[in-house]
């Protein structure tokens, strides 16, 4: 069985974003990266898959950026892919999202990956369209938002999260992609000895010149901080007048401590 | 200028998001044309072409034939744009419309901006405007983003829709919502913990202030999904949506899919460390403090 997962290495959620000079997306610098969260449930889903089918099975990571993406590789080397793929691009934030998956479909065809796990969205940019696209382009089943997967005998049961905390269940059989929900299982921590077993895995280096051949359908016309919408308090200082000058507040204000 | 809009249907009901596509259609002063998988007894009050498929036919998740449907409907109407809820349903099945048309998709829109649509980024944190190629674009809309007021009253003009091919996922069944320990719809006060309480042994800080408070227990996804409380206190999309008379978010950064839940309350408190975090955009106070230093003093004024 091959197995092969994709995932994007975005800044940490809690950073302070800086718009960039061309005005399309934010600055790089003083930023830490790290794996998209949703692709860290994908890359375990994976890994647990890896381990079920042992030793005849491999499990590719790729990822689309510039050199700091082969740590994100490197850590879902880790955590126990096989093999890495850096698929090489400085100008990634510039390309739309039928452009990435048109890159990974590219790379993927003809490859005979039985599974192909995605996160359901980045962090950063959220269109979710990335992983079904890639399916679409291949031709092969795919099922979203998944917080449950079992895989047996050429087949995957998923249960899909829907709203409310409904789920849907449903059965593909591979070649398939599923997109991974946060919550679908508990991504472990590389362990020492396995981090130092990583460095040895193969990355390849793909030029991403060799795989697009597509041209974008949308661009990003602007990018910015929301405006505040204002109206809402803002206090600072010492907790324990915090404390008495909410209270006061929320008597003012509010039914609710009266 | 025209607009395509794609109805959900789930569990044998019509769902009402099929009026925001309505109220973003006329944003856009777009004339409206729709697409249902649904049956006759149950369709949009809405004017406009509806073209109805047979979900006992065809499934309520169907993809590859749903797909194969708006896409055969595309070609009826030849619409400019082709709109969905970005829902469970619209997420799953806009991108496979819009590979199989070769269009532009821009996902989770919240508003019009210059002509150009403007969607949120970087967990709410930055917006992004963008611009699609020229021809037809798919787009998905951020639930609640474009409202519609009053009853609806339309009738559509109804002609049945229908394609060949064989379904490449197979669609088992429901599951039903966990049972609810807790009824959050019902409380008068919330408090929720969210991630940034830092562990699990931080959950009693924040459970001693609900009690102070008189309230219930609330949480945030990661919370939930970390297993540090049970899902029955998630509040949120997927979780519960509550609206009670003071809500208190502590280390709640404020996810979209979290403010869907909870910003009917009539009254929010949000303690962050993080000014910037998209929680101040619907808190009535925003405290920037530690929430764990902060929380145990709130409790403390409380309780004396």
């Amino acid at each position: 069985m091959k197995i092969l997962v994709c995932i994007k290495q975005v800044p940490d959620m809690e950073s302070r974003f800086k718009v960039n000079s061309s005005g399309d997306w934010y600055s790089d610098a003083d930023l830490a990266f790290r794996i998209n969260e949703y692709d860290e449930y994908a890359v375990e889903q994976a890994v647990q898959l890896r381990e079920q089918q042992g030793d005849s099975c491999e499990l590719t990571v790729l990822s689309i950026g510039p050199d700091r993406v082969q740590e994100a590789i490197k850590k879902a080397l880790a955590m126990g892919c096989d093999r890495g793929v850096h698929i090489q691009d400085n100008d990634v934030h510039k390309k739309d999202p039928w452009q990435i998956a048109s890159i990974i479909a590219a790379y993927a065809k003809g490859k005979g990956y039985d599974l192909i796990f995605t996160g359901m969205q980045s962090q950063d940019r959220g269109s979710a369209q990335v992983g079904v696209t890639v399916a679409e382009l291949l031709g092969h089943a795919c099922a979203t938002t998944l917080v449950g997967f079992e895989y047996a005998d050429g087949a995957v049961k998923a249960k899909r999260e829907l709203e409310g905390g409904v789920k849907g269940v449903v059965r593909l059989k591979i070649p398939a992609l599923v997109t991974c929900q946060l919550g679908l299982n508990i991504p472990r921590y590389p362990t020492l000895p396995n981090i130092m077993k990583a460095k040895k895995k193969e990355i390849e280096a793909v030029p991403v010149a060799s795989l697009l051949g597509e041209q974008p359908l949308s661009v990003t016309a602007s990018f910015y901080p929301p405006a505040k919408k204002g109206g809402g308090i803002v206090l600072e200082g010492d907790v324990a007048d915090l404390s008495d000058k909410l209270i006061s507040i929320l008597k003012e204000k509010t039914a609710v401590l009266r | 200028m025209k607009a395509l809009l794609i109805g959900e249907y789930r569990e044998g009901k019509l769902l009402d998001n099929i009026y925001e596509l309505v109220a973003f259609a006329g944003k856009l002063g777009a004339d409206v044309s729709m697409v249902l998988v649904g049956d006759a007894a149950n369709v949009p009050k809405v004017n406009g072409n509806l073209h109805l498929a047979d979900v006992g036919k065809y499934g309520e998740y169907n993809p590859s034939a749903h797909r194969d449907l708006v896409v055969e409907a595309v070609q009826k109407e030849n619409p400019d744009y082709i709109v969905f809820p970005h829902s469970s349903y619209g997420w799953d099945l806009a991108p496979r419309v819009a590979a199989k048309l070769k269009v532009a998709q821009v996902s989770e829109v919240v508003g019009l901006n210059d002509g150009n649509l403007e969607v949120g980024s970087c967990n709410a944190k930055m917006r992004r405007t963008v611009k699609p190629a020229a021809g037809k674009v798919v787009v998905t809309l951020q639930a609640g983003a474009f409202s519609y007021q009053g009853e609806q009253q339309g009738t559509p003009t109804i002609s049945p829709l229908e394609v060949t091919g064989s379904a490449d996922v197979e669609f088992i069944g429901y599951e039903p919502a966990e049972a609810k320990d807790v009824d959050l719809t019902k409380a008068e006060i919330i408090v929720s913990a969210g991630r940034g309480i830092g562990k699990k042994d931080n959950i009693p800080v924040i459970a001693a202030l609900a009690k102070a408070f008189g309230g219930e227990l609330g949480a945030s996804r990661p919370v939930v999904d970390a297993g540090w409380v049970e899902h029955s206190h998630q509040v949120g999309t997927t979780g519960q949506t509550v609206s009670p008379k003071l809500y208190v978010a502590c280390g709640i950064s404020g996810a979209i899919q979290h403010l869907a839940g909870m910003k009917k309350s009539d009254f929010i408190v949000a303690i962050n460390k993080d000014k910037d975090a998209p929680i101040g955009e619907v808190a009535d106070v925003l405290i920037v403090a530690d929430v764990l230093q902060f929380a145990p003093a709130l409790t403390a004024k409380l309780q004396g």
